[in-house]
């Protein structure tokens, strides 16, 4: 959406907000101007646009023939998994069949009888697999040399379709792993249909809580970048080795990013007094 | 537990306890069906409805639907329950609970003085035989007010939470969508962010950040991250400038033990921002967030229906004298609320068991992109909760978060709200925007190219300058 856009050719009747330049520090849908009190067409057409496509994001299904080969480069074993729920309307409906895995895949993992493990990666559709194709061998490529220079052994790899964040749990546990990582794509939103989320589990096994987890969210190019959320990754598992523990007991108190300044300046709302 | 039999048309209806009647009279919803509480026919629904009717208000004084041993929730409410406030309504059922609360004996004074005396469970169960019309109705008689360093949830006032979110916590973005709320006169009940992370050190930088905004621009309102308790009451003891402590909280034991609280952590929380004593006009420090399906979300419904949990959960929220509640209505998704329809009337029915309850509830009109729901449902249930009175809707910039990737209302939703129903913002927040030049009641924005001079310099600290928009205007 440029600024073009918005400009609706309607002879003064739109108030156009003279902070619409301000867009450049945010995606948020700011200076949209306004019509009386309401939104202009342009922008209320722009809106209806970005739900369209974010509505058929969700219905995507995961290219499970192009990721494989990807994973199998990087990982001593991939496997290919899915849950209980067979496609994606029974996904949306039933969460609780998104978190268990199919009878076949039980089964599958229950063959391998795996040497213990320090980390277990799943990588799961959720819901936006587009976020998957697009972000989740470029995040494991930053984060893989972290893993490897905290001397942590990976497990088997896991892409699994119609999952949920607890299917980790299950294959982390199949996998006698120490802890585990959920690669899974977010709900698409209007302005990132292709976000992805991580989730940290120590001690993964059926049955943890979603306050057992810490939670890395919107990793894409556009949100935090692959380098800085496999840095906080790298704090977690560190920090959980400490503790033997992960999610609210964990507090993310890794130094952050020097850009937010103090607080009390450094943003063009308080500029030096 | 006792058995709930009724006898309709020379067939005898059972119902194994008191709860599976609550749930199978409760209106359809994907959360129920989902957990296998819900009924299994239209009939069996209208039924349990019937026979809620006939069931005294007192039952649930009687028989817990989590038992008193089990769940602190449980012991809260029956322990705070006041036998005097209750007396009034102490001989009906709860079939003529909803005549009586439709009736002229309820008003204003009535309901606020027979808040302590009524249960959640109460609440839920005169809500499942109410229509739409009726939640809105008595919505409206409620009114419960609340203080910080304004006044929240008068007659005739409708409130926004500024949520100026950015996926990375960007200070100048955050600070973008501020000050286009702002200029969209947004932000009475709360500026409220919800970080990307629970970074301490982020939230403390945030929170100076806010409050530094607030003080320049002399804005009478409050701010809030929305970080986890323990992280709020660490931010304090950094010395980070708090108003409002944070916390979404559920209806049962369990489910706030998987949120990571407990009564008495919410205690201690509330402890912690009282002690910074910072509120000019009153005492109401605490901001809560709740929403159906997050009790089953978590796998802690003993076996009862989302929105009697999401009663209790109010329960929980009065204990603590909030500022501000809000049911997020649509952002679970529809495994919990399906659609539209289903968003539309858990909306409404949470607004209504909270004012009957004395919990300043506002609501967040909200759906994701993986529900059935657009936003002509969202102008549906705006509309209806403007008319019902509620107290605060959320304020985004074009609807959409950029951060929580779901969509509520925008800050020209409040507006649209406003002039249709001639609501104000609240009196000291509206005060600051006449004298700002950036809204007056009546006429809505107050300046079209030019920035009230209050903000004139912010464009020329970016190097931006005032854009030439002469062939607009």
């Amino acid at each position: 959406m440029n600024d073009e856009d918005l400009h609706d050719g309607d002879a003064g009747i739109t108030v156009i907000n003279p902070w619409q330049r301000l867009r450049e520090l945010t995606d948020a849908r700011i200076g949209l101007g306004r019509v009386g009190g309401s939104l202009p067409t342009a922008a209320q057409l722009a809106f209806q646009l970005d739900h369209a496509r974010a509505r058929d994001a969700v219905h995507l299904a995961l290219d499970t023939e192009r990721l494989m080969p990807d994973l199998d480069a990087r990982f001593p074993l991939a496997l290919r998994l899915q849950s209980r729920a067979v496609d994606r309307d029974e996904y949306l409906r039933r969460p609780d069949l998104g978190r268990r895995l199919s009878e076949q895949a039980e089964q599958e993992l229950a063959a391998i009888t795996p040497e213990p493990c320090d980390v277990s990666i799943c990588v799961v559709d959720g819901l936006s697999a587009r976020a998957i194709h697009e972000q989740a061998i470029a995040f494991l490529d930053a984060a893989l040399p972290e893993i490897e220079r905290l001397g942590l052994s990976l497990g088997p790899v896991a892409l699994v379709e119609q999952g949920r964040v607890a299917i980790g749990d299950p294959i982390g546990e199949a996998l006698k792993a120490r802890m585990s990582v959920v690669l899974i794509g977010e709900r698409p939103g209007l302005s990132s249909p292709d976000s992805l989320g991580l989730y940290f589990t120590w001690a993964p096994q059926s049955g943890r809580r979603d306050s057992e987890r810490n939670c890395i969210s919107n990793i894409r190019p556009r949100g935090l970048r692959y380098a800085n959320a496999a840095r906080l990754l790298g704090y977690l598992m560190r920090e959980a080795q400490a503790l033997g523990t992960s999610g609210v007991a964990l507090k993310d108190d890794s130094e952050v990013d020097s850009r937010l300044g103090d607080g009390r300046q450094g943003n063009f709302l308080l500029p030096p007094a | 537990m006792a058995e709930h039999v009724i006898d309709i048309g020379g067939r005898r209806y059972r119902f194994d306890t008191l709860g599976a009647l609550m749930a199978a009279a409760s209106p359809r919803r994907s959360g129920d069906e989902l957990a296998g509480v819900a009924a299994t026919s239209a009939e069996e629904r209208v039924i349990a409805q019937m026979a809620l009717a006939e069931l005294p208000l007192t039952a649930f004084l009687e028989e817990p639907l989590i038992p008193y041993e089990e769940d602190e929730i449980t012991r809260l409410i029956l322990d705070r329950h006041d036998r005097d406030a209750f007396a009034p309504i102490a001989a009906l059922s709860v079939g003529e609970f909803r005549n009586w609360l439709l009736s002229e004996r309820a008003d204003s004074r009535s309901l606020k003085a027979l808040a302590p005396g009524l249960t959640p469970e109460m609440v839920a169960a005169v809500s499942k035989l109410m229509r739409v019309q009726d939640l809105v109705l008595v919505g409206r008689k409620c009114e419960v007010v609340t203080r910080f360093r304004n006044t929240i949830g008068l007659p005739g006032r409708l409130s926004t939470r500024l949520q100026p979110n950015h996926p990375t916590d960007d200070a100048s973005g955050i600070a973008a969508s501020i000050l286009d709320g702002l200029l969209y006169a947004s932000g009475d009940a709360v500026i409220g962010i919800n970080p990307a992370t629970d970074n301490t050190s982020t939230v403390v930088t945030l929170l100076k950040m806010l409050d530094e905004i607030i003080s320049r621009y002399e804005i009478p309102t409050q701010s809030c991250v929305l970080t986890h308790v323990t992280t709020a009451i660490e931010a304090i003891e950094r010395g980070a400038p708090t108003d409002l402590v944070f916390q979404s909280i559920a209806g049962t034991e369990a489910a706030n033990r998987g949120f990571g609280i407990d009564l008495a952590l919410l205690r201690e929380g509330r402890e912690a921002a009282l002690s910074l004593n910072r509120g000019p006009l009153g005492n109401n420090v605490m901001y809560f967030e709740t929403g159906q399906g997050s009790a089953l979300s978590a796998d802690a419904h003993h076996g009862l229906d989302q929105q009697t949990l999401e009663a209790r959960a109010y329960a929980v929220a009065r204990e603590f004298e909030p500022l501000l509640v809000n049911t997020v209505v649509g952002f679970i998704g529809p495994e919990y609320l399906f659609d539209g329809k289903q968003i539309i009337r858990a909306g409404l029915e949470d607004h209504f068991c909270g004012k009957l309850l004395g919990v300043p509830m506002g609501c967040d009109v909200c759906y994701t992109n993986h529900a059935e729901a657009d936003q002509d449902d969202m102008d549906m249930l705006l509309t209806l909760l403007g008319a019902a009175g509620c107290s605060y809707i959320m304020g985004i910039p074009g609807s959409d978060d950029i951060m929580l990737n779901y969509q509520t209302t925008s800050f020209h939703d409040a507006l649209y709200l406003r002039q249709v129903l001639g609501l104000r913002p609240a009196p000291e927040f509206e005060a600051w925007l006449e004298t700002s030049g950036i809204y007056r009641h009546d006429r809505g924005i107050a300046f079209d190219r030019d920035l009230p001079s209050r903000f004139q310099h912010v464009l020329g600290a970016m190097g931006l300058g005032t854009v030439d928009t002469g062939t607009a205007r």
